[in-house]
């Protein structure tokens, strides 16, 4: 019941966008057979044109948001980690769906999963740690539509942190995996 | 010899042992020594050349036996008298040191540009000689005559064959990690010299079991693969390079394979590689980590640490049935674990409170006991093959240092580094 309410209402809300859209289609019009008769014509092509013009920049602002939008959900690059652990955080998903979506529109980007770990265990460990941790954003990036073949997974465990310090700060910071384009 | 040549030759001697410092990358530091040592006393031994000797052979083998723990050796400064042969000992003075034994001796110049060392091991209980020697070598091997006969002592008195002629390898970076260098040095950090350089990181070197190569992974090519590297030649051959990772690389005890870690599929697995077919062998099949493979003592099993209960644990596997059986219960993070000689006791990072420390489990009753407290961050433990101490690297400070610990707990020792961070220490196997 509720279901079907919700496609009612639905409904009338995409009737009633595409009734002012076609208001707003009307309103050009009634401007243009304003203007004097002699260059009307001129006018009237050159408003098309104007129409075609300004509905692609529409388009394109649209676009343009998303895009700014997807862009600020892909400057962030790195992913953190709690300790000992391979799971993806809720604050990271975002800006992961958003590097699997332009891995997905743009089937020749590549990347390069770096896996890392904080120095607190044992080296291979580590290594392995990092590993999986790649793995993690490798799998959520494919589930999110991107290919397989765009993704390439390599751990340094905990050989190249970040941070040099040995405190939960660093540390902290260097639990992560980083995501780097070799083609966009 | 007149006394102004007398003082020459001393500041010949003194200048040859600051340059011989200063040359060493390892410094060593005893931080504990065991309660139960046995006193004994190496005399400086006579030397009648006119070249200062390169070497101070005495203090060398004074140096291995305090440093192993079983001894307490007596200072130079605290001896009552300086003997060379057996007739020169006055016993009471030794007595009254209540020292156990004296070692003696003297070197000769060989004609043909070498050395001659006499010694004696002499029980001052007793009043016997338990040990005469002479000893020859070239030259350059003044070093490796001390540690022989260090080698010999130990021997002599513990029933244990000493440690004291192996070698050491271990990686070395520069603080800000663009620069590693696989190294190699003698067991108490001399002669120290780099085998392999990279810009990439070095890990997990291991020795083979007949002490003529080092494998390791390295990242030169952008991930770790594993290499084998011949000590003598510098030869290198790349061993593994499947997709994924390549890592933690282990001899079998008869050098014929190798245990290693692949993430070929996916996810890090143990399996043993046939070194002349490159035949692989999978030995693990788990969703969670499986890393850290080693041989037991009879090459029919491996023990490695696994994530596949959500914390790291040491399992058993052996390679004929392949299935894994836990063996640490104790603590949530149990990794990197490594075998004694004798196949008796296990010793491994083991966190306790937060802390990560090194440990060892004994293999027939599974008790446990933490061996270091004041180093922190403790990794990558590496047993000494008479099984006396391990060597493991740690962070002081701000910086990461390699340290040893006896398989007691009793005596530590440090090995800090001059420049830059010591990690991923591996002792050698005893050397012919």
């Amino acid at each position: 019941m509720q279901k079907r309410a919700l496609v009612k209402t639905l409904g009338l809300t995409l009737g009633a966008v595409l009734m002012t859209a076609c208001a707003s289609n009307s309103d050009v019009a009634e401007g243009d057979e304003l203007k004097p008769l002699d260059a009307a014509q001129e006018n009237a092509a050159e408003v098309e044109t104007k129409g075609v013009e300004a509905q692609a920049v529409a388009g394109e602002q649209v676009d343009a948001a998303a895009n700014e939008a997807q862009a600020a959900l892909m400057d962030v690059s790195v992913f953190y980690f709690d300790f000992d652990n391979t799971t993806i955080k809720a604050d990271s998903k975002n800006s992961l769906i958003a590097h699997s979506q332009y891995l997905a529109a743009n089937s020749s980007a590549r990347v390069v999963l770096e896996g890392h770990a904080d120095e607190r265990g044992t080296v291979e460990y580590n290594l392995a740690l990092g590993e999986r941790r790649a793995l993690s954003v490798s799998r959520f990036l494919q589930a999110n539509g991107a290919a397989a073949s765009q993704i390439e997974s390599v751990s340094f465990g905990e050989e190249r942190p970040a941070l040099m310090g040995h405190n939960d700060d660093s540390w902290s910071q260097n639990r992560r995996v980083e995501i780097k384009y070799q083609s966009r | 010899m007149n006394s102004a040549v007398v003082k020459l030759v001393i500041q010949v001697v003194l200048l040859s042992i600051f340059a011989m410092q200063a040359r060493a990358e390892l410094v060593i530091e005893i931080t504990k020594g065991k309660q139960s040592a046995i006193p004994m006393a190496v005399v400086p031994f006579k030397w009648k050349g006119l070249k200062a000797l390169p070497e101070n052979v005495a203090q060398i083998v004074a140096n291995d036996l305090g440093r192993s723990g079983y001894f307490n050796s007596l200072p130079k400064t605290e001896m009552l008298s300086l003997p060379n042969t057996e007739e020169e000992v006055f016993y009471r003075d030794w007595e009254l040191l209540k020292q156990d034994y004296l070692v003696i001796g003297e070197i000769k110049e060989d004609r043909r540009d070498g050395y001659i060392i006499n010694f004696k091991l002499i029980d001052v209980n007793t009043r016997t000689a338990l040990m005469n020697q002479k000893l020859t070598g070239g030259a350059s091997a003044l070093r490796d005559i001390a540690h022989f006969m260090s080698d010999r002592i130990f021997a002599a008195l513990t029933g244990l064959p000493g440690a004291f002629s192996t070698k050491l390898v271990y990686v070395t970076t520069n603080r800000e990690r663009t620069k590693f260098n696989l190294s190699y040095a003698d067991a108490d950090g001399a002669r120290e010299q780099n085998i392999f350089s990279s810009k990439q990181p070095i890990i997990s070197p291991a020795w083979s079991s007949d002490g003529k190569k080092i494998a390791y992974a390295s990242f030169e090519n952008g991930r770790s693969e594993i290499f084998i590297q011949e000590i003598a030649s510098g030869k290198r051959e790349k061993i593994a390079s499947f997709k994924g990772s390549n890592s933690a690389p282990a001899f079998s005890p008869d050098d014929k394979q190798m245990a290693m870690v692949l993430s070929r599929n996916g996810n890090p697995d143990v399996y043993v590689m046939d070194l002349a077919s490159r035949q692989l062998n999978r030995i693990t099949k788990h969703y969670g980590i499986d890393t850290e493979p080693q041989w037991m003592p009879d090459g029919q099993s491996l023990i490695f640490t696994s994530s596949r209960i959500g914390k790291p644990q040491i399992y058993e596997v052996s390679i004929a049935d392949k299935k894994p059986k836990r063996i640490t219960f104790e603590g949530d993070y149990n990794a990197r674990a490594r075998i004694t000689p004798d196949g008796r006791k296990m010793v491994m990072v083991h966190r306790n409170n937060g802390r990560f420390h090194i440990a060892t489990q004994n293999m027939k009753t599974g008790v446990l006991q933490i061996l270091t407290s004041e180093t922190e961050l403790d990794e990558s433990p590496s047993v000494a093959p008479n099984g006396s101490m391990v060597v493991y690297a740690a962070s002081v400070g701000d910086r990461s240092i390699l340290a040893a610990v006896s398989l007691d707990g009793e005596v530590k020792f440090r090995l800090p580094s001059k420049y830059g961070d010591v990690r991923e220490p591996a002792w050698s196997p005893l050397l012919k």
